[in-house]
């Protein structure tokens, strides 16, 4: 199993010299969860994104670690991060499968990407669709493909905003079982709004919107 | 596998995922081609039976290749932000494959649109004679990958602008304003049957041009990808 490590420290991001995320810090590692938690505009995405490498914080750092070896923010922690967002896109001209293997293969993710794919379109309930372009499939089925995609390389740090956005039950349920893996493996951590999400976090930082006098 | 190794495979991938996807989409190629099109019809119509000097005929070739890049090239990065999977390739792979990946693409669709347009510019202009085709089309070549790439770095700018159709030309052109000199001269020489030797000044010029937008571009295009 890989040991990972990620921590936070005195993260602060200004759009416009408007500050959205003062001063957070956390450090996780193996087996540990966090559930990021406020209201809407807060700048829980922001912080997500942050945490993946997409923007750069204003202040603060960002550390992984992986078997020891720190990993370079943000330039290479693309292959130890899966992340799914409402507003995340896969493409649409491509088919279900096409853009699952196109994830594998641009991430050189090689380990026997087929079997993979088709376990993963099994558990999401996506088989059955797997050739059909993904302008034909639902809000619902786009994001259950972006889980597939997310989870393609076994990340060991599990990034979810919304991780319930657009799912009916049965997606619910597939996504609260990786999550539960999730927290067994690696690390995981969900931005929510949602209080059934925070069962699976083991700890929570409330992110608050900022107000400069 | 070496990081070089997985550097050029990913490369190699992003420049399939750009080709597959524009003949399913027809993002460009159909715009570019229609552009081509009209643009060389206005000119026949417009040359009418005057005969025109080989400068100025040169000179419309340029501007023919000019416009119908700047309505064609911008849309590797445009479309990947309209259709908003910039993070998706963030979250993929580092950003030098992602630059070199659409630069590439750009190149083979630049050159691929410059050799349909200057056939056609050859076969529709009837005063338009090329004497020597090898400056002809080394200029074409080297006129298409320098297009290619001031293109794609200006296009990984613009893109997160909101007035992208209008900023497009209007940053390009002093960019682009030394190489569209060059190739045009480039193309007088050849239709006024010059030496290969003489020309060899326009093309070290047009090499440096990209080598120097290129090696920019990628110091540059972190900073441009990331926020």
């Amino acid at each position: 199993m890989t040991t990972i490590h990620f921590s936070a420290q005195g993260i602060s991001k200004e759009f416009n010299r408007k500050l959205i995320v003062e001063n957070i810090s956390f450090a996780l590692g193996n087996g540990d969860s966090l559930a990021l938690v406020g209201k809407n505009g807060a700048g829980k995405s922001t912080l997500a994104k942050i945490l993946c490498g997409l923007l750069s914080p204003s202040r603060g750092s960002v550390g992984l670690t992986i078997d020891g070896t720190p990993v370079e923010y943000p330039g290479r922690m693309y292959p130890h991060i899966g992340f799914v967002a409402p507003y995340i896109n896969l493409y649409d001209e491509f088919t279900g499968i096409e853009n699952l293997s196109l994830c594998a293969r641009i991430r050189n993710h090689s380990a026997a990407p087929g079997d993979r794919i088709e376990d993963l379109l099994r558990r999401f309930s996506l088989f059955d669709k797997r050739n059909d372009e993904l302008r034909t499939y639902s809000s619902g089925m786009k994001q259950r493909l972006k889980y597939c995609a997310a989870l393609l390389h076994e990340p060991p740090l599990l990034v979810l905003d919304e991780p319930c956005a657009n799912l009916d039950e049965e997606g619910i349920a597939v996504v609260r079982a990786v999550m539960r893996e999730q927290q067994g493996t690696g690390i995981l951590i969900i931005a929510t709004n949602d209080k059934d999400d925070l069962d699976y976090a083991g700890s929570i930082v409330t992110v608050e919107r900022m107000k400069r006098p | 596998m070496t990081s070089m190794k997985r550097s050029i495979t990913t490369t190699y991938y992003l420049v399939e995922k750009e080709i597959l996807s524009e003949f399913r989409t027809r993002y460009a190629l159909n715009a570019l081609m229609m552009f081509v099109v009209t643009t060389l019809s206005i000119i026949l119509f417009s040359l009418g039976g005057e005969t025109v000097p080989a400068d100025v005929l040169s000179g419309l070739l340029w501007i023919v290749i000019f416009f119908s890049a700047m309505s064609g090239l911008s849309r590797s990065f445009v479309a990947e932000e309209e259709r908003g999977t910039v993070m998706t390739l963030q979250l993929m792979t580092h950003s030098t494959s992602v630059f070199v990946g659409k630069l590439i693409y750009n190149c083979l669709l630049a050159l691929a649109l410059n050799i349909f347009i200057g056939l056609a510019y050859q076969v529709v202009v009837a005063d338009f004679v090329v004497r020597t085709q090898s400056i002809f089309w080394t200029a074409i070549i080297l006129g298409s990958i320098g297009l290619a790439s001031a293109s794609t770095i200006l296009a990984a700018i613009i893109a997160k602008a909101n007035t992208k159709g209008t900023l497009f030309p209007v940053l390009a052109f002093p960019i682009l304003l030394p190489l569209l000199l060059t190739a045009i001269n480039a193309t007088k020489m050849a239709a006024d049957g010059a030496y290969f030797g003489e020309s060899v000044k326009e093309f070290q010029i047009l090499v440096s041009f990209s080598v120097v937008i290129i090696t920019l571009s990628l110091l540059l295009f972190e900073h441009v990808w990331k926020d």
